[in-house]
């Protein structure tokens, strides 16, 4: 981890950007309501859309629509538009008909989509007025997920931005406190919270909690570790509130989790020698287990479609940890200051792009020829017929795939298209 | 403002989508905001296409909401254009760029483009996929058919093929079918549409003698319009059934001039007899409930009642604009229809007839594993499984093979109920076994002497302040759960007839002799 602290300037950390704008294959912010859903248990999500908000939820959520899930969509229709019926009142009916038959909700999210920002309905009123009509059974809070704003994972960094103000405040002068940032799967947040306890990091707190109604509280005295890369309104809302971010690797494979992990020893005096007593046995399995994809990845070249945010941090732990070549690593946005320890650790070689043009990165991934490409399914089995291998990258987000117990089987992700290709005599 | 979890149907643009996708040589420009893309997997994913839709999405943004969005548009268009050079493009809206009024059909004239531009102007708020899709269609035929091309008019007849498009239900095989019995009857095929067809084909559309529309959601007002401008008649029936594919070869038969005798005598045709055997006896008088598009609805309520012996118990369609038909179906089977495109309605509708068979889409499948019952699906939309890669048409001779096996796969077959009847004492049958005793490994977390398994829901029906007296409770949960829900309702109506205030033993086996049949 020193090493990736002193090479701060180097890699591609000064490559040129190639900022691209026109047709883009990706999703857009509501997606997040289908693992956002999952972690806050006692939330839900109310889109006010089209019908074309609640088929993109349905194709994306697959099965989870048939257990009762904590999400739906207020349709506008044309009545809404012609101004035959008020939108705030319709609005109205339809969160009291949902809160009486959900009784178990607490916190009501009203989700903003590209047809309710046009059209300017102001959910921000609207959740006010019925945060008042509803409390303090139900607190009610607004954020867009629309494709005008929000491109697939950024819907999670909107809706936790939207929880900040919710933070209750951190008494003045109380000892030093950890946040960590980002849904991750309960098994992963709870690795985590066990090793910061053997590390004597005690106070910890989570952003999402699991309840919303416990969410943790925030001031001056906060140390707050991004678990994801995508979270950059979240950060600014956090640093609004006094909060300091500690600057890290992204928790993905042994290298990653190891840096992640010591920005917060450092940050809360931990000793040198204990932290690496503590980090020793996780960091020793995560290396053997992701040796095992190493003979299948090492020395494979790999281009990263813009998707998650997630495609700098992974495409360094593909090339530092398992060997793998990043030809082009394309992200719908680059922050540059939370991702620079990452740029630093890629390979100069790299062509990094933030932004679509679909067809020309097409053009550019068909020069290229990647062993791997990782994509999204509407461009997955295309290129498959192409003769392309790819790793559809939802799964990464949908996934466990961070800290030290995951390293492996994210190194599997990447493996097994490779695997199966080989593997196929039909 | 209506509040919904599952949709039937998509938005008209994914109607549209269907259309394009099935076609070749076409492209669809479509003004949308970042994130619309997302329709794209459902023919990638679930249709398992190995092409990307030929579909141009404006992909616009917060901060090109403004002038830039026209402008926009127009790029889009002629990047597209140029890169895959089709021979036709459909120009349209999403519900959002619906709502910015850029007008793409404007846009597009006043680019003078030199390949034929089809505007599409799709309701968002007010339409659906399927209307999505007929209106698609309807405007391709309109603006590509050569009218100056006549029907041809020789002794042997030339037809099109409407109606199969992407995404739809066992379309691919059913088309198969259909150009069989074409063969059989000697009729040429002309074009078939949207699905394989080119502008170039369309345009060739009206030298057809009449048209064949598989699928009236899709093909119906094309088909209109066909009939009015090159006086092609239209060929009504659907062939999903024995029955209905006997009158459907009757009737090409009758308009080809041709014997329909080579078409009919298909022997391939094992579902009679296999409806007829023995073994099928059990089928008899089954309850069961009919639910998707309007079109397969009314077939299968028809093969239900007339070629397994069904009893029709409930049946209804989500697609508004053929509720007419539905309704007139309805009444043959004597039951109340239900239009509705809400799914928490249709489970209440299945909970209520308690149907030993649910037939329908994908939400029915749910639905049906929520309460137990056994289902098979027949209507569109559908899930991954139901593009297979085998060959299982609907319609035709095959097609009513591969019902057969579908509808009958999931009932518990006959000997096997007899089965369970006999032994529903024995430990290996019991509630608690759960439903197969192959499950050895994962036996029932409940021991059974403690608690009872987890009931079906239909089962459970009995609310608190129940008329059932203990004894009548008990006696009833001896009776197998597939059957339990019929007999607990059977029995209350019967106690209601005869204004019983409780439920005992007695009244419980005097309504078993009352409905005994």
């Amino acid at each position: 981890m020193t090493a990736a602290a002193a090479s701060l300037t180097s890699g591609a950390s000064h490559a040129p950007v190639l900022r691209e704008r026109g047709r883009r294959e990706v999703f857009c912010g509501l997606t997040g309501i289908v693992w956002l859903h999952r972690k806050m248990q006692d939330a839900f999500f109310l889109v006010v859309g089209s019908r074309t908000c609640a088929h993109l939820l349905q194709s994306a959520a697959g099965v989870m629509i048939f257990a009762e899930p904590r999400f739906a969509t207020a349709i506008i229709e044309e009545r809404d538009l012609a101004g035959m019926v008020d939108c705030q009142d319709e609005l109205n009916r339809v969160v009291d008909r949902l809160l009486e038959r959900r009784p178990e909700i607490r916190t009501l999210f009203l989700v903003g989509s590209c047809p309710s920002e046009v059209i300017k309905l102001d959910l921000a009123k609207a959740a006010q007025r019925l945060g008042t009509k509803h409390m303090p059974r139900v607190r009610i809070l607004n954020y867009s997920g629309s494709g005008i704003e929000t491109t697939f994972t950024e819907g999670e960094d909107a809706c936790l931005a939207a929880l900040v103000p919710e933070m209750p405040a951190l008494e003045f002068g109380s000892p030093t406190q950890l946040l960590l940032v980002g849904a991750l799967p309960d098994i992963v947040e709870d690795q985590f919270l066990r090793l910061f306890a053997e590390l004597g990091i005690e106070r910890v707190g989570v952003l999402p909690a699991r309840n919303l109604a416990d969410l943790p509280a925030i001031g001056p005295d906060m140390r707050y570790l991004l678990a994801q890369p995508f979270l950059t309104e979240t950060s600014l809302a956090l640093e609004d509130r006094g909060a300091t971010r500690l600057d890290a690797l992204f928790p993905f494979g042994a290298e990653g989790t190891t840096d992640w992990l010591h920005a917060a020893a450092q940050a809360f005096d931990v000793d040198e020698m204990h932290f690496k007593r503590v980090v020793a046995p996780g960091r020793e399995r995560a290396k053997r287990a992701i040796e095992h994809s190493r003979e299948r990845l090492e020395g494979k070249r790999i281009s990263f479609l813009p998707d998650s945010q997630l495609e700098v941090p992974l495409a360094r732990f593909l090339s530092n940890e398992l060997g793998m070549v990043p030809v082009e690593v394309g992200t719908p946005y680059l922050h540059r200051q939370h991702n620079a320890r990452e740029l630093a650790l890629l390979p100069d070689t790299v062509r990094l792009s933030e932004g679509q043009d679909v067809d020309r990165q097409l053009d550019r991934l068909r020069a290229d020829r990647p062993d791997l490409t990782v994509c999204g399914l509407g461009l997955a089995n295309p290129l498959e017929a192409e003769g392309f291998t790819t790793k559809w990258s939802i799964e990464l987000v949908f996934s466990p795939i961070h800290g030290f117990e995951q390293a492996g089987d994210l190194a599997e992700l990447f493996a097994r298209p490779l695997r199966r290709r080989d593997m196929l005599k039909v | 403002m209506q509040l919904s979890v599952w949709t039937y149907e998509g938005p008209p643009h994914v109607g549209a989508m269907r259309v394009a996708t099935a076609m070749e040589g076409m492209h669809y420009i479509l003004h949308a905001p970042q994130g619309d893309t997302y329709a794209d997997l459902l023919f990638t994913m679930i249709e398992r296409r190995g092409k990307r839709p030929p579909v141009t999405y404006t992909t616009f943004q917060a901060r090109d909401l403004g002038k830039d969005t026209a402008q926009l548009f127009q790029d889009a268009a002629r990047d597209a254009i140029a890169r895959f050079n089709p021979q036709a493009i459909m120009v349209g809206a999403s519900c959002t760029a619906e709502l910015i009024q850029d007008d793409p059909a404007g846009l597009a004239e006043a680019m003078q483009l030199d390949c034929p531009v089809i505007p599409l102007e799709l309701p968002s708020y007010q339409r659906k996929e399927n209307w999505g899709a007929a209106e698609t269609f309807y405007q391709v035929v309109r603006r590509l058919a050569d009218q100056t091309i006549r029907p041809r008019g020789q002794a042997r007849k030339l037809a099109n093929i409407l109606g199969p498009a992407a995404l739809g239900f066992r379309h691919r095989d059913d088309l198969v079918e259909v150009r069989k019995l074409l063969d059989a009857l000697d009729v040429e095929v002309n074009c078939v549409a949207p699905l394989g067809a080119s502008p170039a084909h369309i345009a060739r559309i009206g030298a057809a003698d009449f048209n064949v529309v598989l699928y009236p959601e899709i093909a119906g007002e094309a088909a209109c319009w066909l009939e009015k401008t090159f006086a092609q008649p239209t060929v009504g029936s659907v062939p999903i059934g024995v029955g209905a594919t006997r009158e459907f070869i009757a009737e090409i038969a009758a308009l080809a001039g041709v014997d329909p005798a080579p078409a009919l005598g298909d022997n391939s045709s094992r579902m009679p007899w296999w409806s007829r055997s023995v073994d099928s006896t059990y089928l008899t008088g089954k309850r069961v409930f009919v639910f998707g598009d309007a079109t397969h609805a009314v077939a299968a309520a028809r093969i239900a009642q007339d070629e397994l012996g069904f009893e029709v118990c409930g049946l209804g369609c989500y697609n508004r604009e053929f509720a007419r038909e539905l309704r007139e179906a309805a009444a043959l089977y004597g039951v109340e229809p239900l239009i509705t495109d809400d799914h928490l309605a249709v489970e209440e509708a299945i909970a209520a007839a308690s149907p030993e068979l649910v037939l329908g889409t994908q939400m029915e499948r749910h639905i049906a594993k929520r309460l137990g019952l056994p289902c098979a699906v027949i209507s569109a939309p559908v899930h991954v499984q139901d593009f297979p890669a085998r060959h299982s048409p609907q319609m035709g001779f095959e097609g009513a093979n591969v019902i057969f096996d579908s509808w009958v796969h999931p009932l518990v077959m006959g000997l096997e109920e007899h089965l369970l009847t006999m032994f529903r004492e024995d430990f290996e049958f019991s509630d608690g076994a759960g439903a197969s005793h192959l499950h050895a490994h994962s036996p029932s977390a409940h021991s059974p002497a403690s608690s009872p398994a987890p009931e079906p829901m239909i089962a459970e029906a009995a609310e608190p302040g129940s008329q059932w007296t203990d004894e009548a409770e008990r006696e009833l949960r001896k009776i197998p759960f597939f059957v339990r829900g019929k007999a607990r309702r059977n029995t209350e109506l019967y106690a209601a007839e005869q204004g019983r205030d409780a439920i005992d033993l007695a009244t419980l086996y005097d309504a078993k002799a009352h409905h005994a049949r």
